[in-house]
């Protein structure tokens, strides 16, 4: 029941959300090693507390969004594009 | 218990008689009556049945934690099971029974089990039947005999013909409860400009209010009050569940009479600023002897049907308590003309009221009576808490109150656990940041002025009173227990736990509290443990030596009453439980005789039966005919996805395994990613429309996914692409034209467009018009023909199709479905989603040739990891029976062995019988694939169906391996 503010389309229900992955791994080059692939695709940590997350606002505006959550208490705090032209965009326009 | 309705007062309409009925026989009630209240108005006195012993049961309570009447409300389809009779508010015509008895509740056949119930303790049924001979399997046997046996109600077998609805609210502040804390709350918030609703999950407002003598009053004044100010006010409505973000969900029960149109339940999703909970508390029974005789009652209940629904439950009444609570109740009782003796479990009390006897240091010890009740036994407590009889009280209504415990299931759903307080005998709600606070009983404060206080304060934020002990603090008594002959004393009278069930539990190792509730069942009940859980806790505690506190409490976790599932469904059941998809050219398809299926929620054609043809007639039919002549399938469910910009070709070259970045414009190319831990994804079709526009094709299936993680890659991961994606999936409709005789068709409807070899080579697009439609042409084929795909904006599909089969027929062409699609894909080996599961490589499907070794892309590195290249991976082949006229089937297992009890070498993904080939065909993943198994003999394992036929394994390209055909 939590409530994501899209810094495009404003406060919404999660529901029109879909959860995206840790937003805090970095994807390597493709023509990186195997261990630098694996490290991103299969290492998570398991963080208790607050924790940056790719939301994609798939029955919105469809942009992929990097929130901040805790998983603890599902608190939601900043949110922002993960482009970061439009990232900046949004923050120069503030 | 012998029941009668008062002259006057109570808060029901003598002007509004009802009619009703319980097990067949017809009673009168008022309007505000409840069921129970009515049923008790009418002397019924046996109303239910005990849900392992067979037990007679009466009404216990006047709320939701009834535990005794529990009855069947409506028939037929409207039947619903398990309703509590005291919060079922009668009308006109209501239809009730009773449940878990045969005949009926009065002379019920089960309550043989009550003589057996030495052998039924807890834990029997899994002690007796697990382990024995075949272990688990004749559990499972006899596990329908107990649960028919042992039951509650059963609910209607046929569909749920009543109607739901979900709705939102926002407001400042909700408060749950609409007893003197709830409406002091509702109404100092109010005052300082809040926006608030009020809830209540009874029928009636006012809580406690109700029964008090005196109390209706106040309760109508404090209400209308609360209308003029605003209030939102919603009787009826059960907040079940608070969630995060200070989100409450919410039951309201709109209409109880069957058959009426309009909504049965709605569901609310209520987010207000703040909560304040003024739920209440619940009296809490006493372990004793045969304390679930009908005429046991809580102590409040009585005080509740006396002086809301001006109902006597009986004609004699003994009054137990530990507390000062039932002491007005021997008032009313008094005040009702009812002789009352109350007995107080401490050595001294508050005055007695006038004309009540009252016998301090006294217990109630066992009740008498074998049917109904007739009298208890009563005698003095020891200093080592046993209890012995010194005389028995003649009565037929025995009021008991065990303490009071508030309501902190809400609180607890949002995580914090309750927290023992010695002052109150009784969990508090545990500490939350949220704003979320509690008011009177449900905070511990019984006493009605401070409630007052205490709901004004939480309405406002404000610090309020705290509990208080009082100048004659309750005994913290739970059950009386006796030297000698074991007594049943039952602790949660739904699922018929006992105080000796929780002791045995003990002894066998249940020692922690959510163990010993699972084993015993305690608490599991459609109650939840609202009457039945603190004496549990307590027992537990004195059998393990160990305070109440250090035991703890179990889990309170949403619903707070049981709520149907049909009011959580809302609208959205049938065809609104998700969206069907119809392609653009539906409605052409059904009216040339399409049979439908679906895939995901697309509904698509599945084949085109001629007069008389089974689907198995028709594909094979179908097949034949796109192999020799012509043959048309709607294609439009692909995905489809504009991928246009300057660095477009570059951005695909990223996505797909093979080179993108030189496909010519009016060139299309088949195509294959990866996830990024290098298994396929999808696959497709890219066509090059322009330098910087491109039409990417999905399938099916992951249209949506593809989307979705393409604009991830371009927003996340490269950001510095110049690369615009539009799904166009639903814009354009799309016509498969395959068979020796699709350039013939296609020649027939369009004049702008070359179709030769040489002007339109394989894999070449075209931009033509049919039917005065702008279309584009792809030559791709998925049959292994030569075949084209026609593009045309949805709206002027049907006319294209048209046109298309207008020149189709006449060359004996056919309309074709998924089934046929799927067999002549099978015949070519081409992979699909039986195949593309999400575990197989590039490699694994015989594609690896397919990888560029000149440029990175999605899934490379991974690819090829250590485990992806192994021997023993499952790959694709192709399978044939042995004996030609054998069937095969889809999910069949393949071994060498002929009696498997693992998952043998691999599997069969796909059938069809093969029209050309002359017998069944299929594709199959097998460990060391072809390189390990061409041309060799395995079984294919299928025990559940055709058994094992042997197979042979091949080459899974059947048809026409060198793609002569496409090409020419």
């Amino acid at each position: 029941m939590i409530r994501i503010t899209c810094p495009f389309c404003g406060e919404r229900d999660h529901s029109e959300f879909s959860y995206g992955g840790d937003a805090t791994v970095a994807y390597p080059a493709l023509d990186a090693s195997v261990e630098d692939w694996n490290e991103a695709v299969y290492l998570r940590s398991n963080p208790r507390g607050p924790h940056k997350e790719y939301w994609h606002h798939l029955n919105g505006c469809r942009a992929w969004l990097i929130v901040e959550r805790d998983t603890l208490t599902h608190e939601v705090g900043k949110v922002e594009f993960a482009h970061p032209g439009l990232r900046n965009a949004v923050r120069t326009s503030v | 218990m012998s029941g009668y309705r008062l002259d006057q007062g109570g808060l029901i309409d003598r002007a509004d008689p009802l009619t009703f009925t319980f097990d067949g026989t017809e009673y009168q009630g008022f309007g505000g009556d409840s069921l129970a209240s009515a049923l008790m108005a009418n002397g019924v006195d046996v109303v239910g049945r005990g849900f392992k012993y067979h037990r007679p049961r009466g009404v216990m309570s006047a709320g939701v934690e009834e535990g005794g009447a529990i009855l069947t409300v409506g028939s037929g389809r409207f039947r619903e099971p398990n309703v509590k009779a005291p919060v079922q508010p009668l009308y006109q015509g209501l239809v009730s029974s009773g449940q878990n008895a045969w005949p009926s509740v009065r002379r019920d056949v089960g309550r043989i089990n009550d003589v057996m119930k030495r052998f039924l303790a807890a834990g029997f049924y899994y002690k007796t039947f697990f382990g024995v001979r075949g272990g688990t399997k004749d559990w499972m046997l006899f596990e329908k005999v107990i649960r028919r046996a042992a039951g509650m109600g059963r609910a209607s077998r046929a569909p749920d013909p009543d109607r739901y609805e979900t709705a939102h609210a926002t407001c400042d502040l909700l408060v749950v409860g609409s007893g003197p804390a709830g409406l002091a709350a509702a109404k100092a918030a109010a005052g300082a400009g809040k926006d608030v609703i009020l809830a209540e999950q009874d029928f009636t407002l006012g809580g406690s209010f109700l029964a008090r003598s005196g109390g209706i009053e106040q309760a109508v004044a404090a209400i209308e009050g609360l209308r003029a100010a605003g209030v939102t006010i919603m009787p009826r409505t059960c907040v079940f569940g608070l969630y995060d973000g200070c989100v409450a969900g919410m039951i309201e029960q709109v209409s109880d009479d069957p058959g009426l149109h309009g909504v049965r339940q709605r569901t609310w999703v209520v987010r207000p600023r703040e909560i304040v909970l003024a739920t209440g508390a619940i009296e809490q029974p006493l372990a004793f002897g045969n304390n679930d005789c009908p005429g046991v009652m809580q102590a409040g209940a009585v005080s509740t049907y006396l002086n809301r629904y001006a109902v006597a439950p009986g004609k004699r009444a003994v009054i137990a308590t530990t507390n000062d609570s039932a002491y007005a109740v021997a008032a009313d009782l008094v005040t009702a003309g009812i002789p009352v003796t109350l007995i107080d479990a401490r050595p001294s009390g508050p005055d007695a009221p006038e004309g009540v006897k009252v016998m301090h240091g006294t217990v109630p010890i066992r009740t008498t009576g074998s049917y109904v009740l007739e009298g208890v036994d009563v005698g003095p407590l020891a200093e080592d808490g046993y209890a012995t009889v010194s005389r028995t009280l003649p009565c037929d209504l025995l009021a008991v109150s065990g303490g009071w415990t508030p309501v902190v299931h809400l609180t607890s759903h949002r995580g914090p656990k309750p927290v023992w307080n010695d002052t109150i005998h009784g969990f508090l709600a545990g500490s939350t940041t949220e704003p979320i606070r509690t008011c009177g009983a449900a905070a511990g404060i019984y006493a009605h002025d401070d409630c007052v206080a205490s709901g004004q304060a939480a309405g406002t934020g404000d610090a309020g009173p705290q509990p208080e002990a009082g100048p004659h603090p309750a005994m913290p008594l739970y059950e009386i227990k006796t030297h000698g002959k074991k007594l049943k004393r039952f602790i949660d009278p739904q699922h018929d736990v006992t105080a000796d069930d929780v002791r045995l539990a003990e002894r066998e190792g249940f020692v922690s509290i959510e163990h010993n509730k699972r084993y015993t069942t305690l608490g599991m009940a459609t109650d939840q443990g609202k009457v039945g859980n603190i004496i549990g806790i307590a027992i537990m505690a004195d059998a393990s030596g160990r305070t109440i506190a250090e035991t703890g409490t179990t889990t309170f976790r949403p619903p707070y009453s049981p709520i149907s599932i049909g009011a959580l469904a809302g609208r959205g059941t049938y065809m609104h439980f998700r969206p069907v998809r119809r392609t653009p050219l539906h409605e052409w398809n059904l009216a040339n005789g399409a049979v439908m299926t679906d895939a995901g929620l697309w509904k698509r054609p599945w084949y085109f039966p001629l007069e008389g043809e089974s689907v198995d007639d028709a594909y094979i039919r179908e097949m034949k005919a796109v192999r020799a002549t012509v043959g048309l399938c709607d294609v439009s469910s692909l995905g489809k996805i504009m991928v246009q910009g300057p660095d477009a070709g570059d951005f695909l070259n990223r996505v797909y395994v093979n080179g993108f970045a030189k496909l010519p414009v009016g060139k299309a190319r088949y195509g294959v990613m990866l996830r990024d831990d290098g298994m396929v994804y999808d696959d497709g079709t890219v066509w090059r429309m322009s330098d910087t526009d491109f039409l990417m094709t999905t399938t099916t299936a992951n249209a949506a996914g593809v989307m979705a993680k393409l604009e991830e890659l371009l927003q996340t991961r490269w950001p510095d692409l110049k690369v615009q994606l539009t799904s166009v999936s639903d814009q354009w409709a799309g016509i498969a034209v395959a068979g020796p005789k699709s350039r013939e068709t296609l020649q027939a409807v369009t004049t702008d467009c070359d179709l030769s070899d040489a002007a339109f080579p394989f894999m070449g697009i075209r931009e033509a018009r049919i039917a005065g439609a702008d279309v584009w042409i792809a030559r791709i084929s998925f049959s292994g023909e030569r075949a084209f795909e026609v593009y045309v904006r949805g709206g002027a599909a049907d006319a294209v199709m048209q046109a298309l089969w207008d020149a189709a027929r006449p060359l004996d062409g056919v309309l074709y479905g998924t089934e046929a699609l799927g067999a002549l894909r099978i015949e070519k080996g081409h992979v699909a989603g039986s195949e593309l599961d999400g575990r197989t490589s590039l490699h694994d499907l015989g594609l690896g040739g397919m990888a560029s070794s000149k440029k990175a892309f999605i899934g490379k590195a991974m690819m090829d990891r250590e485990g992806m290249r192994d021997p023993d991976r499952l790959q694709l082949v192709g399978v044939a029976p042995v004996d030609a006229s054998r069937r095969l089937r889809a999910g069949a297992l393949l071994d060498t062995r002929t009696d498997l009890i693992d998952h043998g070498q691999g599997f069969i993904t796909a059938v069809t019988d093969s029209p050309d080939l002359g017998h069944w065909i299929g594709l199959a993943l097998v460990k060391g694939g072809l390189e390990r198994w061409e041309g060799k003999e395995m079984t294919s394992y299928d025990p559940a169906r055709d058994g094992n036929t042997a197979v042979r394994i091949l080459s899974p390209h059947f048809f026409d391996p060198k793609g002569e055909r496409m090409h020419g």
